[in-house]
């Protein structure tokens, strides 16, 4: 068992784990945090997108014990206690979402790239999704939200 | 789906890094960016005893300009803007993975990888670039065109580290393109092709319908042609070895005609 010390939505946590443990269920199993999701564990779908001191990463596809030492974000820390983000009323307002399997992942992946200080267009929007898999909204819904943050 | 157990270390020297892959005696992976090893891991596809996590050896997260040519280190990731001074990874980066992926794969991981469907093979191969392996028993450089030796298989030796690759960069009055036909964006290309041209030479490299990334001699005249015409694609359910044939025909006419607007 390895030790591992990480922040996850601010608070911190020292867990013992099986170097094999990926993050993905570390953080659900472990520490409860079940807005994370899993779909196909091999880095295809997106919907285990969390960030990792700041960058949005797969977490199916990291261990836990890479993480010690990290600043983690998952969907449940966006908003927080507080009101939901301008992403996340814009997704409610779009309709960007149906079973909702896929958000927690999108959600992420899209404020890493409204965070990296050029104003994405359409076209960067819709190249991020393509690695995030929706099976039932359609995206035309996610590509509006995103884009209405964006200014785009 | 969860990887079968393993060992795990956590070196912070590259000397701790060679002899923890030295003493697994084979049985141990270099764990970097993980985008790809860790998939197979989950899938168990692989079970190595040792994983070597090389993600905090100092010295490896460098992307140096040097005489003439970018030199990028083991655990530099592919978002890393930096790349971008070098035209080829500018235009090949766009292709590999997504987004999210790109934030924590390596250039050297993808090359050590070594998928005969990578673009940073390919893209390795077209500048006639090099890697360079490091082991207990010491450096080497790796000319590209003798580090892939078949689909996920290199030069690298079990207990040696791929601890940088080194790109040239282009002459100012030299023209290159890359472009390939995949199903998705950021899946794996059906087809890709990379050209280079100055004056009268011409170098093309085609990768994903060969088992590693190849450089054919073209006739300037009828590049994609005498192209296809050399090449023996196994085909898929995705597509069939004519298919293949057809795309290598049509990429490698399309790269070599914009490498030629480009050196203009």
């Amino acid at each position: 068992m390895i030790s591992v010390d990480v922040t996850v939505n601010g608070r911190r946590y020292r867990e013992e784990v099986e170097p094999r443990l990926i993050l993905s269920d570390f953080i659900r199993h472990r520490l409860g945090l079940t807005g994370t999701h899993v779909g196909c564990e091999h880095g295809v779908c997106g919907a285990c997108t969390v960030r990792l001191d700041g960058a949005a990463i797969r977490s199916c596809l990291l261990l836990a014990v890479q993480v010690d030492g990290a600043e983690i974000l998952t969907v449940e820390g966006l908003a927080g206690a507080g009101p939901l983000t301008p992403l996340q009323e814009a997704f409610h307002r779009h309709h960007a979402l149906q079973c909702g399997f896929c958000t927690p992942g999108i959600l992420i992946a899209a404020e890493d790239l409204l965070s990296r200080g050029r104003r994405p267009t359409r076209e960067d929007i819709v190249d991020m999704l393509s690695g995030q898999l929706c099976r039932c909204t359609g995206y035309t819904p996610i590509v509006d939200a995103v884009a209405e943050v964006a200014g785009a | 789906m969860k990887p079968a157990p393993f060992d795990y270390v956590r070196p912070e020297s590259l000397d701790d890094a060679l002899a923890a892959l030295a003493e697994a005696g084979g049985e141990a992976k270099v764990l970097a960016g993980g985008q790809s090893l860790v998939p197979a891991l989950n899938m168990r596809l692989l079970r190595p005893a040792l994983l070597v996590d090389v993600n905090r050896v100092v010295g490896l997260d460098d992307v140096m300009s040097e005489d003439g040519a970018l030199r990028i280190g083991a655990t530099v990731r592919q978002a890393d803007t930096l790349l971008h001074a070098h035209p080829m990874l500018a235009a090949v980066l766009p292709h590999v993975g997504h987004t999210v992926t790109r934030n924590r794969g390596t250039v050297c991981g993808s090359i050590a990888h070594a998928d005969a469907a990578g673009e940073l093979p390919l893209a390795l191969v077209a500048c006639g670039g090099s890697a360079i392996g490091a082991s207990t028993r010491g450096r080497r450089e790796i000319p590209a065109e003798d580090l892939f030796l078949g689909p996920y298989t290199t030069a690298l030796a079990p207990d040696e580290l791929l601890v940088e690759t080194v790109w040239p960069q282009f002459a100012h009055d030299e023209g290159f393109a890359f472009d390939e036909v995949a199903q998705r964006g950021g899946d794996y290309a059906l087809c890709m092709a990379a050209a280079r041209t100055r004056g009268d030479d011409l170098r093309v490299v085609v990768g994903s319908v060969t088992p590693v990334p190849t450089l054919l001699e073209v006739d300037p005249e009828r590049p994609g042609e005498s192209a296809a015409v050399q090449i023996e694609p196994w085909g898929s359910i995705h597509a069939s070895p004519d298919y293949l044939r057809h795309l290598v025909h049509v990429l490698v006419d399309r790269v070599v005609e914009r490498a030629r607007e480009r050196a203009a």
